[in-house]
């Protein structure tokens, strides 16, 4: 297997995503339109990110580019110090299975599949064997307080529940970076509070870099750096305040 | 990783298990169609075969004229045997047992306010021992009455029991058309033949007796000829041949004008009959295997929409478009083959039941089993490899977004 296109290093200062001048243009001709309209930034390894914007403004154009879900129309992107732009769709993909973690608005659980099995589900690609994918699956589990949740139906569990299966999921992998995509946006404050805090201690404990998209400045403010974009292109680029302590 | 795939395929199938039945019900009703016709095939095959043998795989038919089975073309215009042939060939060749002359005609018997109509048979006793037919009842003719062509006949037990009943038959007088003859015996039972005529309706009478009384020739139209044990049927065939060219003066070059037909032959014929029929069904079968593959096709592109955003998961998990494509390739495959061990075990049932009913035996061919096995799972790779493709080419944005 290619899937050691990059080293996880530990440094702090390492730059796991670095756009350079990145645009993503959608249509032909007259009919262009600029989703990114060249961007450039660096993230490093245990940031914990905010991007917001208004809609339109490309925040999930970014995080597709960043996942490896799409390619750039132009520009440069680094993925661990690897050019992802030469990358072809199973290279990429391998990327996403080694190096990437994804949560979703709408949590994106298999259904009639056990909380268990879905969060199994990037262990299987991985070429786990049985035993030792439902270990780390139920460690995962533990880890977002849903240890004893492992054989229900995702149709059986609450909103809060289910998008913490989803992070279990996007965990299991031992990814270096968790992109997620507006995680909040289905849940009321007080679930959405306690996700918040559960990507933060993530963040924290276990120097996960986490990239999210969010519309509320409530989420936003557990992150470490805010990015503003509007028309595909970022606006401000600034730390919280809450990362230095 | 392989095995991962199929249980995953599994999985898939039983999540929704009244539509995979629906989905597979072509192709298990195609199989079941073929197995079961290839089963009865084989079946009557196997009985045909042994009806030979019990005539006896021994036995040859001679006739004149070149025809071949079916209708005598020409016969009539080719010289006949005498019964001067019988014995020429009796005594010439050490490889016959015995040889027997053979006329029939289909008349009514009449006795007492009872009648029916059946086939009278002018022939010897050695037509008995040729075919090993024994005497249930009474006896075979004299020498005398063969000699003489005396009016005795010996019944056949489905002609006994419809003129005769709980009656004792023995030297009662039957009358057989223009002629009035005295029983001597009955014959054992023989029930049906291969071709399901009734091989006990039948009135033997002394051949002499047939020519002088019913046919009006001394012709002999059809010889039978027993080869002796040990000895091969196709060198007694080779002997024969010579035998009769030069009885009958047929130069160097001519073509025999006489006929010499072992039952291996006849077997092959019916046994070709049954074949041939079974490869037309088997063709009808193949059709509507046909039929299920696209309804397998049908199904798995629906499921590969309604299961998009699952597609869109995987591939954001790290699933490769080859490991998407195998997945739904897997699953069609499975699904069929399921399929088609579901049409084997109902085939097989229909199969046995149809050989009973047909009285025939129910034999079990493996290779077929195995062929219409591999066959139903190869109906699912071909109809299952465009929507699995379908599958594979989605773009994992759209897909999650669906």
């Amino acid at each position: 297997m290619s899937s050691q296109t990059a080293s996880t290093a530990t440094d702090p200062a390492h730059p796991v995503i670095d756009f350079r001048d990145i645009t993503r243009v959608y249509g032909k001709g007259e009919a262009q339109v600029f989703a990114l309209a060249g961007i450039t930034l660096t993230i490093t390894q245990g940031e914990f990110v905010a991007i917001m914007g208004p809609s339109g403004s490309g925040k999930s154009t970014a995080m597709n580019v960043m996942g490896c879900l799409d390619r750039p129309s132009s520009g440069q992107y680094l993925f661990n110090g690897v050019e992802v732009a030469d990358l072809t769709q199973d290279q990429r993909a391998l990327l996403r299975r080694h190096y990437l973690g994804f949560i979703f608005q709408g949590y994106n659980l298999l259904p009639r599949t056990t909380a268990l099995q879905n969060v199994e589900l990037p262990l299987i690609y991985k070429g786990m064997s049985r035993d030792e994918r439902e270990a780390r699956a139920l460690s995962a589990l533990e880890k977002v307080g849903l240890g004893n949740r492992a054989h229900h139906d995702p149709s059986e569990l609450s909103g809060g529940q289910q998008q913490r299966v989803a992070i279990a999921r996007a965990l299991a992998g031992q990814p270096s970076v968790i992109l997620a995509d507006e995680p909040t946006g289905n849940l009321d404050t007080t679930r959405s509070i306690e996700i918040m805090e559960l990507l933060q201690s993530l963040n924290r404990d276990e120097n996960l870099t986490i990239v999210m998209v969010t519309h509320e400045d409530d989420m936003a403010a557990f992150s470490d750096r805010l990015i503003w974009m509007v028309d595909g292109r970022i606006e401000s680029d600034r730390p919280t305040g809450k990362g230095a302590a | 990783m392989f095995l991962e795939t199929v249980r995953l395929a599994l999985q898939a199938i039983l999540r929704n298990p009244t539509r995979s039945f629906l989905t597979v019900l072509g192709v298990v009703i195609g199989v079941a169609a073929v197995i079961a016709m290839v089963t009865l095939g084989r079946g009557s095959t196997v009985q045909v075969t042994s009806d030979v043998e019990k005539l006896g795989a021994n036995l040859l038919m001679l006739s004149p004229g070149q025809s071949r089975f079916g209708p005598s073309a020409g016969s009539g215009s080719a010289r006949a045997f005498s019964e001067r042939d019988v014995q020429t060939i009796v005594d010439q060749l050490a490889s016959v047992e015995t040889a027997a002359p053979m006329g029939s005609s289909s008349l009514v018997a009449v006795f007492g306010n009872e009648n029916y109509r059946t086939s009278v048979s002018g022939t010897t006793n050695q037509y008995l021992l040729a075919t090993d037919w024994n005497i249930a009842q009474g006896r075979s003719f004299t020498e005398a009455e063969q000699q003489a062509g005396k009016p005795v006949c010996i019944l056949g037990k489905t002609v006994r029991d419809e003129l005769f009943g709980m009656t004792d038959p023995l030297g009662e007088k039957l009358r057989l058309g223009p002629i009035s003859c005295t029983v001597t015996g009955v014959l054992e039972a023989k029930g049906a033949s291969s071709f399901g005529t009734d091989q006990d309706d039948i009135v033997m009478i002394p051949f002499r007796t047939f020519a002088r009384r019913i046919a009006g020739t001394s012709d002999v139209r059809l010889i039978y000829v027993s080869v002796r044990d040990g000895f091969s049927t196709t060198r007694t065939i080779d002997d024969l041949t010579a035998l009769l060219r030069e009885t009958r003066r047929i130069g160097r070059g001519e073509e025999d004008d006489f006929a010499i037909r072992d039952m291996e032959q006849l077997a092959s014929m019916l046994t070709g009959i049954t074949d041939v029929l079974t490869g037309l069904l088997s063709a009808v079968a193949a059709v509507s295997l046909l039929v299920g593959g696209i309804g397998i096709m049908n199904i798995m592109l629906v499921s590969v929409t309604e299961r998009t955003r699952e597609i869109g998961i995987r591939m954001a998990v790290g699933a490769q478009a080859r490991q998407v494509l195998m997945q739904f390739l897997v699953e069609a495959v499975v699904l069929s083959g399921l399929g088609g061990i579901m049409g084997i075990l109902l085939g097989l049932a229909f199969g046995a039941v149809g050989t009973r009913m047909l009285n025939v035996p129910f034999v079990i061919d493996i290779q077929i089993v195995l062929l219409a096995f591999v066959f139903s799972a190869l109906v699912g790779v071909i109809f299952g490899y465009f929507p699995a493709r379908r599958a594979a080419q989605l773009d994992p944005i759209e897909a999650l977004r669906h």
